[in-house]
């Protein structure tokens, strides 16, 4: 599903390079749950970015789904994030002035399905994350968990192999953030992919497999029951 | 995303910041409805006046003699014989001085103009009431007179004039008819004077010479030939060209038209610059709309928007706010081309090609000024564009 070979990264800021990511390679395969953990710094974020194809490496590759990113244009990567991945982010990331099943219509927008069939999905989504009793609510009128839950349904909505969430947990309180994993959870019986990154071990020790990074290189990837 | 969701969006982005979109509409709202107030303006004059000039006949040369007495004036028989040549349908020799009219109580000072009965054809003249001058008035030296609408009102308010004795500078006459209405023109008011029959009034006046001719080709076409032979034929009488001019009607209308028109485009002109500021003002606003929003755009791109996404959002936002802009301008340039007609009192032609114009100069105008904004929108790159704070 994910293919990463000799990954590298480097920053460059004036005349100091930084070296993010260090020949990093890793294999996901389809219906895994990997928690990508490492310290603030650790090179875990760029990782993230670089599977979600926001960013580009310096070197090496990835192959998503047999598409090697590095091949492909910009608007190409577009319909790959647009296809075959659903981001979670740590701050949400919803946007402020659309409603929530507005924001979960977005990723079908762009990729052209008609009204009904949007709005027909982008329900269904909500109802499974329990929020369809707060569907034409803004952003600002949702807890912070009702937020990520919406953020989910949007990952969803584009029916989507991988979801990439990016420390949800981050900005919630206990009870929400465990409720989010218990959805991941669900998620992953439903046969998507899930790469969470996290720099919480208690959060990672629930997922089926856990890749440490340390100073852009993986340090140990352990299966759960090892 | 289809086009219809780019505009829901742009109408959305619109009413989420009510203030800053109108004042960002308010540029070319000024421009279009300028556009709009002062080119109707321009052509409403430039219709008033090639109506005027139109409306004292069709085909017409107007000679005018400036010499006074002996050598250099011009009697009547002289000037009906400058008339007859081929080419020409009709000549009316004018003789013209300032009298006092008077009925019961009531006095009016006016133009007075005598001449004969070819004026009604030549110079467009019809009556309202009564009949006009006939060739027996003039050979009988008839005291009759046809009052302007304006002499009459002022005499008789709404009573019947026709028949009535009115006394010009204290001879009696009779009043015969009433001219029809021609509103005022450069040259003054049409309406502020009185026809007496030309032998009549040479002798009111005590003045037998001529002061202008006016005379009607038969055709457009003849209208060149018959001026040339005017001239010469004034030339060999007067021997000098400053006691007299030959005007040509249709060079008249052709010059005003040109005065005019050149008057139009700089109008025209000036407000298309205005517009100019307010496309300067969509980009502005534009441009601190996609720094404000670096942060929806990497989120859009994050979610699959692809580049022509982002730059059709952004593109239609500019195109919607610089139309809807256009459309209240051309409301607002239309009640106020309106409005000035009525208060300055002059008459102003919207044509609607100005409109469309205007109208298509304001979408363009968002097209061209929203393009670099919506370019710089859609070439972040999505992970720069998440990160911004």
């Amino acid at each position: 599903m994910i293919q990463i070979k000799n990954l590298s990264k480097v920053y460059q800021t004036g005349s100091t390079m930084l070296q993010v990511l260090k020949e990093v390679s890793l294999h996901i395969r389809p219906q895994e749950f990997v928690a990508i953990i490492g310290p603030s710094g650790s090179g875990k974020s760029t990782l993230m970015n670089m599977i979600g194809c926001l960013d580009t490496p310096t070197s090496g590759s990835v192959i998503i789904d047999n598409h090697s990113t590095s091949s492909l244009s910009e608007d190409e990567l577009a319909e790959i994030r647009n296809s075959k991945i659903g981001f979670i982010f740590q701050s949400f990331n919803l946007l402020s002035k659309l409603n929530a099943l507005e924001n979960v219509e977005l990723p079908l927008i762009y990729r052209g399905v008609n009204t009904n069939e949007r709005r027909q999905k982008a329900v269904k989504f909500l109802t499974l994350v329990g929020l369809d009793d707060r569907m034409d609510h803004l952003p600002s009128q949702l807890s912070g968990g009702q937020q990520q839950r919406v953020a989910v349904a949007r990952a969803l909505a584009g029916e989507p192999p991988i979801i990439l969430a990016d420390e949800p947990t981050g900005a919630l309180d206990s009870k929400s953030g465990k409720e989010l994993i218990s959805i991941l959870h669900r998620l992953n019986e439903l046969g998507h992919t899930i790469v969470l990154i996290t720099h919480d071990l208690d959060i990672a020790k629930q997922a089926k497999r856990v890749v440490r990074i340390h100073d852009g290189m993986i340090v140990s990837d352990t299966k759960a029951g090892d | 995303m289809n086009f219809n969701q780019a505009v829901k969006l742009a109408i959305a982005g619109i009413k989420g910041n009510k203030m800053r979109s109108f004042l960002t509409m308010l540029g070319v709202i000024i421009g279009v409805s300028t556009v709009i107030i002062l080119v109707s303006v321009g052509q409403g004059s430039t219709k008033q006046v090639t109506g005027q000039i139109e409306s004292m006949g069709s085909n017409l040369i107007s000679v005018s003699i400036r010499g006074r007495g002996g050598v250099s004036g011009l009697n009547y028989q002289e000037a009906l014989k400058l008339g007859d040549r081929t080419g020409v349908s009709g000549a009316a020799p004018t003789i013209s001085g300032n009298v006092t009219v008077k009925f019961g109580t009531k006095t009016v000072d006016t133009s007075l103009e005598g001449t004969n009965d070819k004026y009604a054809t030549v110079r467009n003249q019809k009556t309202s009431s009564g009949r006009f001058l006939l060739p027996i008035d003039i050979t009988y030296r008839q005291k009759v007179v046809l009052l302007g609408s304006e002499v009459s009102r002022e005499l008789f308010g709404f009573g019947n004039p026709l028949n009535q004795e009115v006394k010009i500078n204290g001879v009696k006459f009779k009043v015969i008819g009433i001219l029809e209405e021609k509103g005022s023109s450069m040259g003054g008011s049409n309406d502020d004077k009185v026809l007496i029959p030309i032998t009549t009034a040479m002798r009111l006046l005590a003045n037998p010479q001529i002061s202008s001719i006016s005379i009607q080709a038969k055709t457009k076409e003849d209208v060149d030939t018959v001026v040339r032979q005017l001239e010469a034929a004034l030339l060999r009488k007067f021997k000098d060209e400053d006691n007299y001019r030959v005007f040509n009607q249709a060079e008249m209308l052709s010059t005003v038209n040109q005065v005019t028109g050149t008057l139009t485009l700089m109008l025209g002109g000036i407000a298309g610059v205005s517009l100019l500021v307010g496309g300067i003002g969509i980009m502005n606003i534009m441009l601190v709309s996609v720094t404000e929003r670096t942060r929806e755009i990497g989120i859009r791109k994050a979610i699959g928007a692809k580049r022509r996404d982002i730059m059709r959002q952004f593109l239609v936002e500019a195109v919607v706010v610089s139309s809807i802009g256009g459309i209240l301008g051309i409301l607002i340039g239309f009640l106020g081309s309106k409005g000035l007609g009525s208060l300055l009192k002059i008459s102003t032609v919207i044509s609607p090609q100005v409109v469309l114009l205007a109208f298509g100069f304001s979408v363009l105008v968002g097209v061209f000024f929203g393009w670099f904004p919506a370019n710089k929108a859609a070439r972040l790159k999505p992970i720069d564009a998440l990160r911004f704070e």
